[in-house]
């Protein structure tokens, strides 16, 4: 925390005098330090949502199949046969970016609670990940430390990493994204809220004990910019374990299967704080918690310390008096902790005591849902405010091109990445990473399965908001269907800068329009999410993030399509409406030429190609199914090469004849595109053109005066040459 | 035919193990660690995992608890045990087989499918999983292994990811009826998650059992 | 009570990528002429019976198939 010995406390705790003097008003008198510091937590961005929960109320949160929507730990679908897909994606960036080991594995952590806090037992893992341009050697100790820290959690608690992705991109150099998605999977009946209830009912802390991790973390390490002397943080990065929370997990998973828990709450950003607070607003009663019972790994915690900390792998629970011993039998078979730390109450307050005496007491609903809320003050900027730079020279030919394409970080194979996840523990992976463009997980119990896609390029954000935004969504839409499923439901992790400052408050009000555009358009539901705000480095905001995770269903896991081609001889069709342009792509990137603008998609256009294609994929009439993404139609036509190890031939003819230029057409981006293989007739059938045929060594293009023959091999290696660039990593940064 | 699957705290893959066993054919339970008596179990499995967190050194403390204490005894009796990554480290500290696993020599977890070669020269496609998994014994000890046949299971050219000696994936000790490997045999027995010779490994056992 | 402290390491021979990677990184960060360096534990304990941490080690925090350890009084 900086020290201003001169700033008043509220403000050193990142509370305004506004918000300081309606806190005053609200308790009639001025807060004691402990419940200063339990205000300016809940209080803060992170947990109040302040600068943008006007702005979700735009989204769309309702459907036939949803479970359990936004204000619960994680939403939740419906997958029939009485059994329900839980979901949430979460954002852990500023504490990765203090120290990516602990940051992220941690990350991974708090995501697996929220979803087995709703009684859902987590069955996957995904990321999205953001650094700097991997020639940087920050960006590469970034990377590997979160890599290093998702596996190591994910690994040792037994979830499997079953997809994600990578961008690199200047604009996160100084602040990377680390995203966390967990799926879970319940039976819709023994789903639990987190509502606290039952006047007389002991408040119970499980798991790991309380010491001063991450102290002042919700409202330092989450809702301020980070800048200089980061050093001085990292004692208050949260240390992670593991072995803790397999026991944690599979503790509350039985103790919710024999009934034991009235309800239970994950304890995340604020601790204690915000877990007792939201479990007394959401069930309208009162709690009183005595810090003195509270299991402490470090002596002389001060109260305010017990109710802050962010401690990992702990939950609290509501338990009827009666079932206390029973909960403990449990907690000790699975060695975990069980602390009965207080009682809920009919007096609308959370009071903090320790021992008999009362330190701290405030109204649930000054506390919890008294944060003002703030109108944006939004500005577009007038031209393109992050940086160009030039890698790829506009004379380079075609074939030079699509291998600068295909290496390009954001674009080659992350197989380094995934090799290090377990992708396979608990045998529901049907599609194995870059397998397939959806990640496949079979639900044998429901007699089905589930499609899970997440993406976000947040350079085409960058470039439009709101068109950026539609198309992470349909991007998600797109990997879905080529593997045959039909979305449920839509998760988001919003990461954007200051929106203090005019222009990320821009991005963050179209690109939220943007996203309850698409998601009505498609008729799919947002089930929750998570904002992070603030996140700039010295020069400027992040590009604006939106991370979209998308859940589907398929209702036979043996019928999805692979993403890389599957014999020698099959048509090559291109399917839907793609309108390919160089806006935003990775050409204009590589040739530093990123400016303002993006085209807007037809978003009902793509929903009807869609429907086509998973269609198809369902019916086992195609032989593989990519959807066209960065790097355009020529990367995505190496790519089911290279996956396949077999060449290809095409002819981009049509799309010149709709316009296009030989470049848009081989390396334009934009949504809808599909590249299908199969028989000839299928392809036709469906309305796919078919524009050449899998086989031989070589990949060749033909695009008028830019037609390109490049060989498998060359292409293979630069699409694989991420792992020895990812790899020289070592050693932070002097200044990191 | 009935399975007996350990599971401790942090054993990760004892769902997989189980499903694996009714696949391969008959009845399998799940034993806790705690537990001294197998139950009547006609043959063990110790599945993978991060037992007690790995934290020591893998399989270190898992050896000490009740169940394994009965293992050793049914393993004594001849019955058939066998140990898939954490449970093939958790046999070598209880020195029910020969030798150590010890970190990658690439410092890094490895998640792939890779080829292992049986005692009969049969390859098997069998996904590995794990961070510790380089077979280590003496010299002296691996020559005794090779000329009495306790080389189980070898990973095939080129798919030696984690650096053990002699290529060794697996072990099985002097009488032949406890078998640890580090590739995971249980996630191999389903054609729609992998691929099926996962089942050889289990069936070997299963004929031990009989 | 006696406090103890036991250092873990691999045997010598035995490869330990662990040192090696930290051997490696040294010269980049400008620190020359630094070798053999070996990666192991360290853990610290109080025992009311000293005379058992030769067999605790033996049984439990050491593999002496693949670690030396030395016990140090504190």
């Amino acid at each position: 925390m900086s020290n201003a010995p001169d700033l008043p406390r509220h403000r050193e705790l990142g509370l305004t005098d506004s918000e300081f003097e309606l806190i005053v008003e609200k308790l009639g008198r001025e807060p004691n330090a402990v419940e200063l510091a339990m205000f300016s937590l809940l209080w803060s961005e992170h947990c109040a949502y302040k600068h943008s929960r006007k702005l979700l109320r735009r989204l769309p949160t309702e459907g036939p199949r949803v479970v359990m929507g936004p204000g619960e730990n994680a939403g939740a679908v419906d997958v029939g046969s009485g059994y329900a897909v839980a979901f949430k994606v979460e954002s852990h960036n500023h504490p990765s970016a203090v120290e990516p080991f602990q940051g992220a594995a941690t990350g991974v952590g708090g995501i697996l609670r929220d979803v087995f806090a709703i009684g859902a037992r987590p069955i996957a893992v995904l990321d999205s990940l953001r650094f700097g341009e991997l020639d940087s050697v920050r960006s590469r100790h970034l990377l590997d430390g979160a890599v290093r820290g998702i596996g190591h959690y994910g690994n040792s608690i037994g979830v499997p990493t079953v997809g994600g992705e990578i961008y690199f991109e200047e604009p996160y150099e100084h602040n990377c994204l680390v995203n966390a998605m967990c799926i879970g999977f319940a039976k819709t009946a023994a789903m639990v809220r987190a509502a606290a209830a039952g006047v007389g009912n002991a408040v119970v802390l499980m798991g790991a004990t309380t010491g001063r991790d991450g102290i002042g973390g919700a409202s330092v390490l989450a809702s301020a910019e980070l800048g200089e002397g980061d050093e001085a943080k990292r004692p208050t990065v949260q240390v992670g374990d593991p072995f803790e929370e397999s026991k944690l997990l599979e503790c509350c998973l039985e103790l919710l299967e024999k009934g034991l828990l009235v309800s239970l709450q994950d304890l995340g950003a604020a601790g204690l704080t915000s877990s007792a607070g939201e479990m007394a607003s959401a069930g309208g009663v009162g709690i009183d918690i005595d810090v003195a019972k509270v299991p402490l790994r470090e002596a002389d915690m001060e109260p305010f310390e017990v109710m802050v900390s962010e401690s990992q792998e702990r939950m609290l629970a509501v338990v009827e008096p009666g079932q206390v011993a029973a909960v403990r039998a449990i907690c000790d078979k699975w060695q975990t902790g069980a602390a009965e730390i207080g009682v809920v109450t009919d007096t609308r307050h959370i009071r903090i005591l320790k021992g008999g005496a009362v330190v701290g007491d405030m109204p649930v609903e000054a506390l919890v849902d008294g944060c003002p809320l703030y109108d944006l003050d939004p500005a577009a900027p007038e031209a393109w405010i992050y940086g160009n730079r030039e890698t790829l020279a506009p004379s380079a030919d075609s074939a030079a091109t699509l291998l600068a394409l295909l290496s390009a970080p954001s674009i080659a194979s992350k197989q380094w990445v995934f090799q290090q996840y377990d992708a396979i523990v608990g045998s529901r992976t049907v599609r194995r990473p870059e397998a397939a463009d959806a990640a496949v997980l079979a639900l044998p119990e429901a007699g089905n399965a589930i499609a899970v896609s997440i993406d976000g390029n947040g350079r085409k954000v960058a470039c439009e908001p709101f068109n950026g935004t539609v198309e992470a969504v349909l991007e998600c839409a797109q990997n879905l269907a080529c593997v045959g499923a039909e979305p449920l439901g839509l998760t988001n992790c919003l990461n954007f800068g200051n929106p203090e400052k005019p222009v990320p408050a821009w991005q963050l009000d179209r690109s939220v329009s943007g996203l309850a555009a698409a998601c009505e358009a498609l008729d799919v539901p947002v089930v929750g999410g998570n904002v992070s705000l603030y996140n700039e480095g010295p020069d400027g905001p992040i590009y604006p993030t939106p991370v979209v995770g998308m859940v589907g269903e398929l209702p036979d896991p043996a019928r999805t399509a692979p993403s890389s081609f599957a014999q020698a001889g099959d048509a090559i069709g291109l399917f839907g409406p793609f309108s390919p342009t160089l806006f935003g792509s990775e050409l204009a990137k590589q040739r530093g030429e990123l400016a303002m603008g993006l085209p807007e998609p037809d978003v009902a256009a793509v929903a009807a190609a869609c429907r086509a294609v998973r269609d198809a994929v369902r019916a086992g009439r195609l032989a593989s199914a990519h959807d066209v993404s960065d790097g355009g139609l020529a990367t995505a036509l190496a790519e089911c090469s290279i996956g396949a190890g077999l060449g290809c031939r095409a002819d981009l003819q049509d799309l010149r004849e709709e316009g296009c230029t030989p470049e848009e057409a081989l390396f334009g981006e934009g949504p809808g595109g599909f590249v299908l293989s199969g028989e000839r007739a299928e392809l036709e059938t469906l309305g796919a053109r078919v524009i050449g045929e899998v086989g031989g060594t070589t990949i060749e293009l033909a695009a008028g005066d830019r037609s390109l023959i490049v060989g498998l091999t060359d292409a293979t290696e630069a699409w694989r040459s991420l792992d020895a660039r990812a790899e020289s990593v070592a050693e932070p940064p002097a200044d990191a | 035919m009935i399975w007996g699957v350990l599971q401790f705290p942090g054993s990760c893959d004892e769902r997989d193990a189980l499903h694996a066993c009714e696949v391969v054919g008959g009845e399998a339970r799940l034993i806790w660690h705690g537990e001294r008596d197998l139950g009547g179990v006609d043959a063990i499995v110790i599945p993978g995992g991060f037992s007690y967190g790995d934290y020591l050194r893998a399989g270190a403390i898992a050896r000490f608890s009740p169940a394994m204490e009965a293992v050793a005894e049914h393993a004594a009796a001849g019955g058939p045990v066998l140990g898939i990554c954490n449970g093939f480290q958790v046999l070598c500290e209880a020195g029910l087989l020969p030798g150590a696993l010890l970190r990658n020599e690439e410092l890094r977890f490895i998640c792939k499918q890779a080829d292992l070669v049986d005692g009969e020269g049969q390859t098997l496609s069998i996904p590995i999983k794990h961070g510790e998994g380089r077979y280590y014994a003496p010299e002296e000890m691996l020559d005794a292994l090779e000329a009495r046949g306790q080389v189980a299971y070898r990973y095939a050219d080129g798919h030696n990811a984690n650096g053990s000696v002699r290529d060794i994936a697996g072990v099985r000790n002097e009488r032949g009826n406890v078998v640890g490997l580090m590739p995971h045999p249980e996630h191999a027995v389903d054609p729609l998650t992998g691929s099926t010779d996962g089942r050889q490994v289990f069936e070997a056992l299963e004929r031990l059992a009989a | 009570m006696a406090r103890a402290r036991v250092l873990i390491r691999p045997k010598e021979g035995i490869l330990d990528p662990q040192g090696k990677a930290v051997e490696r990184a040294l010269p980049a960060l400008g620190f020359e002429g630094v070798g053999n360096v070996r990666v192991g534990r360290m853990v610290e304990l109080e025992a009311d019976d000293p005379e058992q941490l030769g067999e605790l080690c033996e049984k439990l925090l050491a593999n002496p198939l693949i670690e030396d350890y030395e016990i140090q009084p504190l």
